[in-house]
């Protein structure tokens, strides 16, 4: 077994090797962080392209373009690949690159298993889309799965998905031990638990998250394949199994997993914020306690996606009081970041217009949640476009809007290049109308009363889909002016400072930009 | 209260032209107590969020305008407050118990299982639902009744697009009303807005929903959980009649029981039964089967030349009737008369060339399910 | 090794514990379902099975016992209580029947699910006997009629007046044909048309 010591020595001495083999057997973090993102980018757009595919058939009433079938296929596998493919993977490959030059750490704690879970993606993903080409099609059941359409209904290729699931719940578990490995072990000498840098912190707890639910995922799945194949039944009525155990068990792994494409986007934007408002965060210390609480409070809500199954009354008590409860510790967050901007001396580069936009809307997607958590007002809501808009809110200008802040936030110290800042800011309006001209009508056709997972729907919802489907266009496309202004930036700009920003606090700021193959081999002192 | 939110987007989106449907911003308040009350917390939290983002994002947009660099804004370096930190965690929670107390009154309300006037069983089918009034022999299916050619956008689509069926549910008014949910195959969810009523009809497994409504009217739903590939297309159509037309509704549904029973000792001529099995094909088998015959590969099979069609008569009849286990095909005995069945199957044994000439008369066929109910 | 190196195996050791834990954990929800659904009553499932000594019966109160039958998708047998609504007292042990037909040329088994509305009534309806105990097989164009005995629990919450006790049947014939001798017990049932 290499060790990490052997390993940066070795390298240190090679340099990085050449040509495709660098990145097949690198155990560098750097190059690992990279292939993440671009790997994420890729799945991104492929999801991307999925969800346009929707909204085009959705643009007007009647089958236009694509058959029910195909349709249901599209959803399911949007759904997958974003939440697997696209956030999941931009988060570890963020962690990938800076927690190690944030903790002080020469590398991750374990190169060769960083490598391992890694490639495992591409595989993961590859069969995956591969059922898209088998007969019977893709899955069709929703990225929820449910039993038992999911098992006793569920097309041929279902056992693929299922493979592809544990796959990528192992490069899951993989990338959340390492995390956790590098920032309990690797810390630079003085850098205490209370001293980490926020995007540290929240990685931290959301690798615990990980490693309690994806094993769950993978039970899941794997009682799944016993009752396709094995003639089990976990989920069949018929052999005293029942459906809605499924979804409990689900659930409890898609509660936690929310919060994990949320935490680390948490952690982006609190670190983006005082760099732009030249002050420091207020109230590290009730972040961090806001951050460990919503991750607890995660593993006792799940029921909430449930509430019209058919719960007793004191289980949709408790549920909805329990879910409600995670109002205080996020609004807690949303303060702290507004109080870090009062009486701040604020600039507004793109990073920050993204950071920005992410506490408006996610605040927005916080307030539909929370109207979504009132049992009685869920009857209403439940699997309706209310729920898209809300999850999409959270997720696309949360999740996904934390990302890019981070990209162009980090990208000089990557590259050693500025971005273009006026395509920048091109890039940030063209994705915040998109993606309110998308999503903030869906909180109407919700409310008016249209199911989700429909690909033709009554002629009340016409007018406010044709809206969602033109911002999803503009948004869509607007995307690719971000894959040309990284592109730029890789291959020249202006050229980056040690320091990028102005008043950025963090090691990482200390090195070179770009950041040398090989830093802090040997640990800086923290004071 | 009522005042439809967030005029702000009418504005945005004001360009697009209006065609033919209304830009209707909010949630129903619905016919029913349950639901009104329903709707007023709604726009109670609502309002409460609404308050809370004017706060967050004032103080925020406060910030921006005036604490920006290009303004000179020099950063005071305060960053914590204990005090504060515990007076923003203890204020959400305090409006927090003020959003439990009436989510929790309005919850209860809901779970009143006081005596029903009427029960209804609610069976989900792919993708269909039936309705079996307990203690009345009524007992039917309800399918959309939206004609394929607006669906493919060959003609102009009707007002009640999607949301039409040709059997709705019929109550009587101002009574309550028991719904028993349950489903045949996957997981549907029967929901009708105006009610405030949704509920998963789970396989295997009973839910139980109620309603009173005291004002006559159609209200329409949806099947609100993916159920397969046509969940898009099983509306939820609830007819409320005062109790005297309801009376009224009972009877006519048992006479034209006893008359479709007439009809089926009736001779009927080859022509009729072909006009009639193409309307009930398009109707029942169409979805899978599709209207062309030739099914869809590897999912459902062509009754174009297919060897059943064309030779075994008897094999055919048995798989109408009982459907064919572990597929989806379903048992139509239940769901069509004898009649009805007669002529599908007289219609697939002659329709798109399968040219067999034979036909299927109705008699045959209450022969062989009476030949079962005899009990 | 280093001191380094050994300090992270210890970690590694320690989380991939934790993953198999919880991956344990999540079959293990299956029974705790289970336990979770006797003490709720949640999906009104029926645990209550078997013999039960209940003290006397409540002859000032009445309930209403609905019956009711689903067919699962592709079970094509005639399938219906006898007396599809029943007025007991609680504590007393009442018998009824579901009346059962196979249409079909060929032999089936099926297997009845039982579920009860409201979901709170579950764990105070007490079956004494069941046809739903057993895989019930059908001959080919075979009508026999399946036994219920149960009790309502006299502890049944007042507010409760009316429980509805559905049977979902479904079709089991392909899984069960291997090991048919084994199961369905005659004595129970009596053939009354062919």
């Amino acid at each position: 077994m290499t060790t990490l010591h052997q390993s940066v020595k070795q390298t240190e001495q090679h340099g990085p090797a050449t040509g495709l083999t660098r990145w097949l057997y690198t155990t560098n973090h750097k190059d690992i962080g990279t292939l993440y993102l671009w790997f994420s980018f890729i799945m991104f757009l492929t999801g991307g392209c999925m969800a346009l595919m929707i909204r085009a058939e959705l643009f007007q009433p009647g089958l236009q373009l694509i058959d029910p079938e195909f349709f249901n296929q599209m959803t399911t596998m949007h759904g997958l690949i974003m939440v697997f493919g696209a956030v999941m993977p931009a988060f570890v490959g963020l962690a990938n690159w800076m927690v190690p030059m944030m903790v002080g750490a020469p590398d991750m704690a374990l190169p060769r298993m960083n490598n391992w879970s890694f490639w495992i993606l591409p595989f993961a993903f590859g069969l995956m889309l591969s059922t898209l080409f088998m007969e019977g099609g893709a899955p069709n059941f929703g990225w929820t799965f449910y039993a038992p359409l999911s098992t006793t209904y569920a097309p041929p290729s279902v056992t693929f998905f299922i493979f592809a699931v544990h796959m990528m719940g192992i490069s899951s578990i993989m990338g959340a031990i390492n995390i956790i490995a590098t920032i309990l072990n690797l810390r630079a000498p003085g850098m205490t638990m209370m001293k980490l840098p926020l995007f540290v912190w929240t990685w931290l707890i959301t690798a615990f998250l990980l490693i309690a639910v994806m094993p769950v995922l993978a039970g899941v799945v794997t009682m799944m394949l016993m009752d396709i194949h094995f003639g089990t039944s976990f989920f069949n009525a018929a052999g005293g199994g029942d459906p809605v155990l499924f979804q409990h068990v689900f659930w409890f792994f898609g509660h936690p997993e929310v919060y994990i494409m949320i935490l680390p986007a948490f952690g982006i934007v609190s670190e983006i914020i005082p760099t732009f408002a030249r002050k420091r965060l207020f109230g590290y210390a009730s972040m961090v306690y806001a951050t460990a609480s919503i991750a607890f409070l995660s593993f006792i809500v799940w029921a909430h996606h449930m509430f019209t199954v058919g719960l007793p009354l004191a289980g949709e008590l408790f549920f909805m009081f329990a879910t409600m409860l995670i109002a205080v510790p996020t609004g807690v967050k949303v303060f702290n970041w507004v109080a870090t901007m009062f009486h701040g001396s604020l600039t507004f580069e793109t990073p920050m217009l993204f950071a920005l936009a992410f506490v408006v809307l996610f605040t927005i997607g916080g307030f539909s949640g929370l109207m979504l958590a009132i049992a009685p007002a869920d009857f209403q809501y439940h699997d309706t476009y209310f729920v898209v808009a809300h999850f999409h809110y959270v997720l696309v200008p949360g999740a996904i809007f934390a990302i890019m802040a981070g990209a162009y936030y980090w990208l000089p110290k990557w590259t050693g290049h500025y971005y273009n800042e006026r395509l920048g800011r091109w890039h940030f309006w063209l994705s915040f109308i998109g993606v309110n001209i998308t999503f903030f009508p869906m909180h109407f056709i919700g409310l008016a009363g249209m199911p989700r997972r429909i690909p033709d729907y009554a002629l009340q919802f016409a007018d406010f889909n044709m809206v969602a489907s033109i911002g999803a266009f503009i948004f869509g496309f607007s995307q690719l002016l971000f894959l040309y202004i990284v592109i730029a930036t890789i291959r020249g700009g202006e050229k980056a400072g040690d320091k990028v920003w102005e008043q950025p606090t963090g090691l990482e700021w200390t090195l070179p930009s770009p950041a040398p193959y090989h830093t802090f081999a040997e640990p800086p002192e923290v004071k | 209260m009522r005042v439809s939110a967030l005029p702000l987007l009418l504005a945005v989106a004001g360009g697009v032209p209006a065609a033919r449907a209304d830009w209707s911003l909010n949630m129903t308040p619905g016919v029913t107590e349950i639901s009104q009350a329903v709707f007023d917390l709604h726009m109670t939290i609502f309002w409460i969020c609404v308050a809370i983002g004017v706060v967050v994002f004032g103080v925020m947009l406060w910030s921006i305008f005036h604490h920006r660099k290009s303004k000179g804004a020099q950063a005071k370096h305060f960053h914590e407050n204990t005090l504060v930190e515990i007076i923003w965690t203890v204020i959400p929670f305090v409006i927090l118990i003020g959003m439990a107390v009436p989510a929790t009154a309005t919850l209860i309300k809901m779970y009143d299982k006081s005596e029903a006037d009427l029960d209804i069983q609610v069976t989900g089918y792919q993708w269909k639902w039936r309705y079996q009034y307990l203690g009345e022999d009524i007992d039917f299916f309800s399918n959309l009744s939206t004609p394929r050619e607006q669906i493919s956008n060959d003609s102009e689509k009707g007002e009640n697009y999607l949301l039409e069926v040709d059997n709705p549910l019929v109550i009587p008014a101002d009574k309550k009303v028991r719904f028993l949910i349950t489903s045949n195959d996957v997981i549907h969810s029967w929901w009708v807005p105006a009610f405030a009523v949704k509920k998963d009809a789970v396989p295997g497994f009973i839910n139980e929903a109620w309603t009173r409504v005291p004002k006559p009217g159609i209200y329409r739903g949806q099947c609100a959980e993916l159920c397969g590939v046509d969940h898009g297309f099983m509306p939820v159509v609830v007819e409320v009649k005062p109790q005297a037309e309801y009376e009224q509704w009972l009877a006519d549904v048992r006479a034209a029981k006893a008359e479709q029973a007439a009809a089926a000792q009736q001779e009927i001529s080859f022509d009729e039964l072909m006009a009639q099995g193409e309307q009930v094909y398009n109707r029942a088998c169409a979805a899978c089967h599709q209207v062309t015959g030739e099914g869809l590969p590897n999912v459902f099979p062509a009754l174009k030349g297919s060897a059943m069609v064309l030779q075994d008569m008897a094999g055919h009849i048995d798989i109408v009737l009982n459907g064919k286990s572990g597929t989806a095909m379903q048992a139509f005995r239940d769901q069509l008369s004898a009649v009805e069945l007669a002529a599908v199957i007289t219609y697939e044994r002659n329709a798109w060339g399968n040219d067999t000439g034979e036909m299927v008369s109705p008699a045959e066929i209450s022969q062989r399910t009476a030949a079962s109910a005899t009990e | 090794m280093d001191a380094m190196q050994r300090k992270n195996l210890r970690l590694v050791r320690r989380l991939i514990l934790g993953c198999l834990l919880m991956f344990c954990f999540g079959f293990a929800l299956v029974p705790l379902y289970d336990v979770f659904c006797k003490v709720t009553g949640l999906n009104g499932k029926v645990l209550n099975v078997g013999p039960v000594s209940i003290g006397g019966q409540d002859l000032a109160r009445t309930i209403k016992v609905q019956l009711i039958a689903v067919n699962n998708e592709g079970m094509p047998w005639l399938f219906k209580a006898q007396t599809p609504q029943l007025e007991v007292h609680p504590g007393e042990t009442r018998k009824t029947a579901y009346l059962a037909h196979n249409p079909t040329a060929s032999r089936m088994v099926a297997q009845a699910i039982p579920s009860v509305a409201p979901s709170e009534a579950a764990q105070y309806l007490h079956k004494v006997n069941c046809f739903c105990f057993d895989q019930q097989p059908l001959e080919g164009f075979e009508t026999r009629e399946m036994p219920l005995l149960f009790v309502v629990d006299p502890e049944l919450p007042s507010h409760i007046k009316t429980i509805t006790l559905s049977y979902t049947l479904f079709d089991i014939t392909p899984k069960s044909e291997q090991h048919t001798e084994l199961i369905g017990d005659r004595s129970t049932t009596r053939r009354i048309w062919l």
